[in-house]
């Protein structure tokens, strides 16, 4: 493993090579694109990206939760969390490059 | 939402760029960070969120169907997780 961390301007650079669009226009569509998914998720729809996996909005229950320094009891209140479930082929590609 | 309903919302707001152009950018975006998790690398993307690879120990299953013990290599698996910014919209903060 090399350890890399790539970020937006990993990408932008990498649509900007692909699409031949100016960096900072191949950011904004970086942007563009991680905000089409945030708000799909906020309305409280799924992201189905075939080939590379699905966003999916869960509900979770209110529960009574525990510090665990402290011991103390604290109310978890019910909130939306965010799953993904990468497809086939990423978990495929993810396993391959990564073998020993 | 699907691929091509994402593809085609950003088609929509920019009438200037070729859709077969829109649709390279969205399949770059998403080559990029799977090519990225199959080197071991990973994508930070702030207030969005970070995919990275995780790694599974190797362990003994069992067939569910005949309860025969099989031998589960050690494997990586892609993970998700979600950014500060997004958690807080979808809790409506």
């Amino acid at each position: 493993m090399s350890g890399k961390t790539l970020t937006r301007m990993d990408l932008a650079e990498a649509v900007h090579n692909e699409v031949g669009l100016s960096r900072n226009e191949s950011a904004q569509m970086v942007e563009t694109v991680l905000g089409h998914i945030s708000d799909a998720l906020v309305e409280g729809e799924s992201v189905k990206i075939s080939s590379f996996g699905t966003f999916s909005v869960r509900d979770k229950a209110a529960r009574v939760g525990r510090n665990p320094k402290t011991g103390e009891e604290v109310p978890i209140h019910p909130r939306r969390v965010l799953t993904f479930r990468a497809s086939h082929l990423m978990k495929d590609r993810v396993a391959d490059g990564n073998r020993g | 939402m699907i691929r091509s309903e994402l593809i085609q919302k950003i088609a929509d707001e920019n009438p200037h760029l070729y859709q077969r152009d829109v649709e390279k950018i969205v399949n770059t975006i998403f080559e990029q960070i799977t090519s990225a998790l199959s080197e071991g690398d990973r994508v930070e993307l702030r207030g969005f969120g970070a995919f990275s690879v995780k790694k599974r120990d190797p362990r003994t299953g069992r067939n569910p169907r005949t309860g025969e013990a099989v031998a589960v290599e050690e494997k990586y698996v892609p993970f998700f997780k979600t950014g500060k910014l997004l958690r807080d919209r979808l809790n409506g903060k």
